[in-house]
């Protein structure tokens, strides 16, 4: 039997707070709290809440033929524990019916897989500790990087940590002709198996499924099952990627997308060869087929697939650059509350609000950012920064006079 | 003496620099126990009783003088084809023009019979205010007769001024606070240079805020060099301000303060932070202000990876302002073109050391500061890198340029001012 595998990005980042230049080395603390908790909370009444709930009842009522993976960041993890116990509960008895996978990734969402072995295995760790924490000692065996970021040199120090599965894009410029449909291996590390998202069918439903200018408006489980059933039968395992708040959020309920995935289980076990796994699951059941070269870092954003939402113009690489000096400081010091906010500082979202590609992508990018312009995002978060740098600075002065 | 004086704007109710300059004057005038008549659009009733004030919005233009109407027609010209403001959509543009052509292809008698409510602001009627006041002039200065000199301030009131020496035959003094070219540069808006140039023609006499403005209006506008005088700008108050605010970062501070136009020199500023940040690290510089060269500005900090050293603050006002200049170790101001420039002064008050560029009129009198051409980036950096780590010079500048303030007062420039009105009335025939 062939196989499904959802797989859902579930993230918040921490956005800052409008922090001036008078602030700097007066207010320590960055954090939004009114916009965090009331995104927190509009997202788990039209998202979390009730797509759990969903979840729980497609489980219950297959009886372990209906499985769903996840993958939770830590600044979300934070936020839930701050400001939704009862979305937190709601994921905890999901992971609890044993149908629900985990993944590993960074703790705060960050890009640090780019820049530094330590600090991304740093991150790696902590996450897989909130994890344990949160899940009753459950420990992740596969690995999402954040956006799906992947290149062979990533899934060489994935590899090293310990994993044999990672998640990526099937990003049309590193596959070619080839199909994302198959279990591909990493090419310094042919133990380690990568999983491809269709970014076809997995958008299709993430992003084109309420648009009305599509000529295959609306989609139906019908539709949706003739194209399942369109895939070659020699293609094994079909990964469905796409972020968590799809459900009520990017697709508001009133355009039926709960309908859709309360339909669609039943459909695809009565109309097609498929059924539905986790990551474990299709790296046990899955020969790899060849490995896969990817040299430069691909990941799930935009048209390009490639990391310029992040990371390219001046004003995201200043950024960057200025952040990562800090790296070896910071971890010496290890001081709960620079650690904290290190962490958040890192969350990939900071990048993307700097981001100026206004043509192709321009629509989705000031959907998620909280700021009017880039330069605005920016002059914001180097503000931010610039006191944090004084923080350390402080600490370092302090330590260095106790030894 | 007794002058009738026409301004646009008066404290407290102002966008700019000129209803301050106007204010200072009046308050140095009363001083010398000369009176004024000031005008202005739009009174709101909570202005200093300083002057005798006239609301131009009050007046009802009697509608039989002849004179009036020929006043009125050299005047409808100015609306038509103005493209003084800048965000008009087309269509709005097309109703406004629409209107005003046809509203001024002969003399409505309306026109004469209502009183004009002015906004007093920089609008989009802007053209036609400016008409209506010079109507509104012709209307005082025929029940006024009890003025000996007639004075207007900048453009926007230099048709209200030629009307009131064409109804009184009173002699009329124009005075500069700014050209069309400092603040267009080159591309200047025709309709406004015809006003300046006609208004300093028809004066007796012209009077311009630095020598720098007076070669501006030598050379650009044809005005005789012995017709115009320079009347330099004062400070209302010299007094050294004791801010509340207090720097809490550890580094030193050098500040940008203004609009981030091109008038300004946002860019020398940028670069030559470059080449103090490459041999000093503790320094932080700070761009106040907004404006459309801002995020040309933010670009070119991060492209030079300095944005961990540079900030942005946006506009600034109020009490912002003071904190700014109060946690500031130098000012500077790299303006390509300043008529005079008011802000240096106020960083002087603030015991701040201060950089002016040689292209701004506050140079001609403030001794106690460093001064640079704009465009020598080199020399602003080596600049702001001595009054940073040279103790003495920024002490120096500290103790004397207090000192020097106190010499910048309206009444001194009152005083001069009298001088000229005197010289133009015994010039008269």
């Amino acid at each position: 039997m062939r196989t499904i595998c959802f797989y859902f990005q579930v993230h918040q980042p921490y956005r800052l707070k409008p922090y001036r230049f008078f602030d700097i080395g007066d207010d320590h603390y960055y954090w939004d709290d009114f916009l965090n908790r009331n995104v927190m909370r509009r997202v788990a009444q039209k998202c979390y809440l009730p797509m759990n709930a969903l979840l729980l009842e497609l489980i219950e009522k297959h009886r372990g033929a209906f499985k769903v993976t996840f993958s939770f960041s830590g600044t979300f993890m934070d936020q839930l524990e701050a400001y939704a116990p009862d979305v937190l509960e709601s994921f905890q008895r999901l992971v609890a019916t044993g149908q629900v996978e985990v993944l590993s990734e960074t703790y705060g969402h960050s890009l640090a897989s780019l820049k530094s072995k330590e600090e991304f295995s740093r991150m790696v760790d902590q996450h897989r500790g909130k994890i344990q924490q949160l899940f009753n000692g459950y420990t992740p065996k596969v690995f999402r990087n954040t956006e799906l970021i992947y290149s062979d040199k990533i899934g060489e120090m994935v590899y090293d940590m310990g994993y044999t599965g990672i998640l990526t894009e099937g990003a049309k410029h590193v596959l070619g002709w080839k199909s994302p449909n198959f279990v591909y291996q990493n090419s310094i590390k042919p133990e380690l198996k990568v999983l491809l998202k269709n970014f076809r069918l997995s958008d299709d439903i993430a992003f084109r499924f309420s648009n009305k200018t599509w000529s295959d408006y609306p989609l139906t489980v019908d539709k949706f099952i003739n194209w399942i059933n369109a895939i070659p039968k020699s293609e094994p395992v079909l990964n469905l990627f796409m972020d968590y708040e799809t459900f009520g959020e990017h697709q508001w309920k009133e355009t039926g997308i709960f309908e859709f995935m309360r339909a669609l289980p039943q459909a695809v076990f009565s109309k097609t060869d498929f059924g539905f796994s986790t990551p474990s699951e299709v790296l046990e059941q899955v020969e790899a087929v060849s490995p896969i070269h990817v040299p430069i870092p691909i990941s799930w954003a935009d048209e390009e697939r490639d990391l310029t939402a992040w990371l390219g113009n001046d004003l995201q690489d200043e950024a960057f650059d200025r952040l990562y000096e800090l790296e070896k400081t910071v971890r010496k010091l290890d001081d709960p509350d620079l650690i904290r906010d290190w962490n958040y500082l890192q969350t990939s979202d900071h990048f993307y609000y700097m981001c100026t590609k206004f043509f192709s992508d321009g629509d989705i990018h000031s959907y998620f950012s909280p700021y009017d312009t880039p330069y605005d995002a920016f002059i914001n978060y180097m503000n931010v920064l610039s006191d944090f740098v004084l923080r350390i600075k402080e600490k370092k002065k302090e330590v260095e006079s106790v030894e | 003496m007794r002058v009738l004086m026409f301004g646009w704007e008066f404290p407290p109710h102002i966008s700019g620099g000129l209803g301050t300059a106007c204010y200072g004057l009046v308050k140095g005038m009363v001083h010398h126990n000369q009176e004024v008549i000031f005008v202005v659009p739009k009174l709101w009733g909570d202005e200093e009783p300083l002057a005798d004030f006239v609301n131009a919005s009050d007046v009802t233009i009697d509608y039989r003088e002849k004179k009036f109407k020929s006043i009125w027609k050299n005047l409808t010209y100015l609306e038509v084809s103005s493209f003084l403001v800048p965000y008009l959509g087309p269509e709005e543009y097309q109703k406004f023009t629409d209107y005003a052509i046809h509203d001024r292809t002969d003399v409505d008698e309306s026109i004469f019979t209502n009183k004009y409510q002015f906004s007093g602001k920089y609008g989009k009627n802007l053209m036609e205010e400016v008409s209506r006041y010079a109507l509104t002039a012709a209307q005082i200065a025929r029940d006024r007769k009890d003025f000996d000199i007639i004075h207007a301030h900048d453009w926007l009131s230099f048709p209200a001024g030629i009307a009131a020496k064409e109804i009184s035959g009173k002699p009329l003094v124009a005075h500069v606070h700014a050209t069309e070219y400092d603040r267009s540069g080159e591309s200047v808006n025709p309709p406004v240079f015809e006003i300046e140039k006609a208004g300093m023609e028809a004066a007796d006499h012209v009077v311009a805020v630095s020598q720098l403005t007076k070669n501006t209006i030598v050379r650009r506008y044809g005005i005789p060099e012995e017709k115009v005088s320079v009347l330099h700008n004062a400070v209302l108050d010299a007094s050294i301000i004791k801010s509340k605010y207090e720097k809490k970062v550890p580094e030193k501070i050098v500040t940008f303060l203004g609009r981030i136009t091109f008038q300004k020199g946002p860019e020398y500023f940028v670069e030559a932070a470059k080449k103090v940040l490459d041999r000093d690290e503790n320094v932080r510089f700070v761009m106040a202000g907004s404006g459309d060269l801002l995020n040309r500005m933010i670009d070119r900090v991060a492209e030079l990876r300095m944005g961990n050293k540079f900030h942005f603050t946006g506009f600034l006002k109020g009490d912002d302002v003071d904190h700014m200049y109060a946690i500031s170790d130098v000012y500077v101001m790299p303006s390509v073109s300043e008529p005079f420039g008011i802000a240096p002064l106020e960083a002087v008050r603030h015991n701040t050391p201060t950089i002016i560029s040689k292209q701004s009129g506050v140079a001609e009198v403030l001794q106690n500061a460093i001064k640079i051409d704009f465009w020598d980036v080199d020399a602003m950096a080596d600049a702001i890198f001595a009054l940073l780590h040279y103790q003495g010079i920024s002490k120096m500048f500290k103790e004397l340029g207090s000192e020097e303030l106190k010499n910048l007062k309206w009444e001194h420039v009152a005083a001069k001012l009298v001088k000229i009105y005197e010289k133009t009335l015994a010039q008269q025939p």
